[in-house]
């Protein structure tokens, strides 16, 4: 069962404590402290030009900075806007936000009656994949005590301020983490991702000016106001400051979540936290950041977890969710699984992610039974490479990325199934 | 009307909490289903006209949605997650092994029309695979044995 991270730091310290899950408790435990300061002591323009400097980054994939989408709120605008909470988390290897809203829904929720303040916004939509139905109880739970008790309504902390949080499960559908696919599937429509611009800062959530933020990123907000930019700048690199969750899956001792500073080499993260691969047998190669991030061979592993240093990999640090491979691994049969979920996630909307998707999978599952020609793997690349760039959304990018990534550090995996005309890793997946 | 009062006094209730009332309509097709077991074709009427809608955009949104059905379901639904992460970890060994104890190809229903098994793509329970999820319910940290006894423990 979800277990509290092995390694704690400000955001998980107190993940084991089921005083934590409730109000009374956060707050003795110095909760809501800092929503407080900002909704009295603090101006809007103060607050995102503290959480620009703190240069916090945001955590469900891209790695924006989260002042400067706070900044693109327009403050001339008459109009209500909105607050959208990513909790949608459906990147495999990923986990982390699932603890933050069984464990952490009051820091996030501070942290978004924080953000609230911040960009004016009337109201947040907390939009939980529909699978997450604990976590969603959870949070709705923490909810309903947060109005009781007045933090959240018309009178927020009795500051005057109004804002209201509402909790919309999905049902099902990966792309409803893509952020304006998110905003379709608030809206009660098939979540199928917008053209932009306009961008949500301009047209959001039911056609109003929206920031999307994800549930981890919210969680640090508290922190920072209490603590300060440079107490936060003291954890991870200079440009990519703070702790954050990561994920260990796949072949290691102790699979787990591990909150470290961003920064933390992979290799320290692997063997000394995970406690590296058991049985003896060596790593052959390392998934980053969920699966749309492409994967790194066992030579690479040294690579510090941060954006600067992962992007001269051809990688990413995506979610954070890292899947450990060891060498009995057949990185085809790993690329046909990748394949298979993103034939099988892709929205349909852009010819080039719905027809490249299931040409990819279809070439990588041939050559998976031996079936493959030499001529394969440029079709491959090729098809990959027009699907980059070309969508609506980034998806089709996340679904090519995973493929050139397996291409480009184990592409004689790909020629020994072509050459040989069978899979040379019998015993692949049958652990 | 197929849908019960107390399930539209709730919708309604959904409704008023959102700035357009079909925000409500992913909570509302969630109640219904819980009510009747899928979204049929009568309820996408009645859901149509309380939100304005024409019932083919009701279908629409229902066969979007993975955890959204048209037709009758089995009693339980069990989810073997299959991704990356849980296949390394024997997930595909595990619901082979499901497979054969209920006497089902995934994704299928049982011959009493019971227990659908199916697979799932990732369900973040990545640490703690192989894993199922049964209706709203994770089961985790699972070998063959726990599993199939989980899987006779359910209730008719």
């Amino acid at each position: 069962m979800l277990q509290s991270p092995y390694v704690t730091s400000y955001l998980t310290e107190h993940f084991g404590n089921d005083e934590f899950t409730t109000l009374d408790g956060y707050e003795r435990l110095g909760g809501y402290q800092a929503a407080r300061k900002a909704l009295t002591e603090m101006s809007p323009d103060d607050l995102i030009e503290l959480v620009k400097a703190s240069g916090l980054q945001g955590r469900g994939g891209a790695g924006f900075s989260m002042g400067m989408k706070w900044s693109f709120m327009p403050k001339e605008d008459d109009r209500p806007k909105y607050l959208v909470c990513n909790a949608d988390e459906s990147e495999p290897g990923s986990f982390k936000d699932r603890i933050m809203l069984e464990r952490g829904a009051h820091q996030m929720l501070e942290g978004i009656l924080i953000a609230a303040w911040a960009t004016g916004a009337a109201a947040t939509f907390i939009y939980i994949r529909g699978e997450y139905s604990f976590p969603a109880d959870c949070v709705e739970r923490a909810v309903a005590e947060a109005y009781e008790k007045g933090y959240f309504g018309a009178n927020a902390m009795g500051t005057g301020f109004s804002h209201d949080v509402r909790v919309t499960r999905g049902a099902g559908a990966y792309i409803c983490g893509e952020e304006t696919g998110l905003l379709e599937s608030l809206e009660g429509k098939k979540g199928q991702p917008r053209k932009k611009p306009p961008f949500p800062a301009q047209y959001g959530a039911f056609g109003m000016p929206t920031t999307v933020n994800n549930v981890e990123t919210y969680s640090h907000v508290p922190h920072i106001i209490n603590k300060g930019i440079d107490w936060f700048r003291a954890f991870g690199t200079d440009k990519s400051p703070g702790t954050t969750i990561f994920g260990v899956s796949g072949h290691v001792a102790r699979p787990g979540l591990y909150e470290l500073p961003l920064g933390t080499p992979l290799s320290e993260i692997v063997f000394e936290h995970a406690g590296g691969v058991p049985g003896g047998r060596k790593v052959k190669g390392v998934i980053p950041g969920g699966m749309s991030m492409p994967i790194l061979p066992a030579g690479l592993l040294d690579v510090p977890m941060a954006n600067e240093f992962l992007r001269e990999q051809k990688t990413m640090l995506g979610t954070g969710g890292i899947m450990v491979m060891d060498e009995t691994t057949c990185m085809v049969r790993v690329a046909s699984i990748i394949s298979y979920f993103f034939r099988d996630e892709s929205c349909g909307q852009c010819t080039q992610c719905r027809e490249g998707t299931g040409w990819m999978n279809k070439i990588v599952e041939r050559i998976e039974r031996g079936a493959g020609e030499q001529s394969d793997i440029d079709v491959l690349l090729d098809v990959a490479g027009k699907m980059e760039a070309s969508t609506i959304c980034a998806f089709a990018d996340a679904a090519a990325w995973p493929i050139q990534g397996l291409l480009r550090h184990f592409s004689e995996d790909f020629i020994a199934h072509i050459g040989g005309r069978k899979c040379p890793f019998p015993e692949s997946f049958e652990l | 009307m197929v849908i019960s009062e107390p399930i539209r006094s709730e919708i309604d209730a959904e409704i008023a909490k959102f700035p357009k009332p079909r925000g409500a309509l992913l909570r509302a097709m969630h109640l219904v289903q819980a009510e009747h077991g899928h979204v049929s074709t009568d309820c996408a009427r009645e859901l149509a006209e309380i939100f304005e809608m024409r019932p083919i955009e009701v279908m629409e949104v229902v066969s979007f949605y993975n955890m959204f059905f048209d037709k009758p379901q089995a009693k339980h639904h069990v989810y073997v997650c299959t991704n990356l992460p849980c296949s390394l970890r024997g997930a595909r060994v595990l619901l082979a092994q499901l497979e054969s104890h209920l006497g089902v190809q995934a994704p299928g229903d049982t011959a009493d029309g019971r227990i659908h098994l199916g697979h799932e793509e990732c369900l973040g329970a990545c640490a703690y695979a192989p894993m199922m999820r049964i209706d709203d319910q994770y089961f985790e940290d699972l070998d063959v044995e726990k599993a199939k006894s989980i899987l006779d423990s359910l209730g008719e």
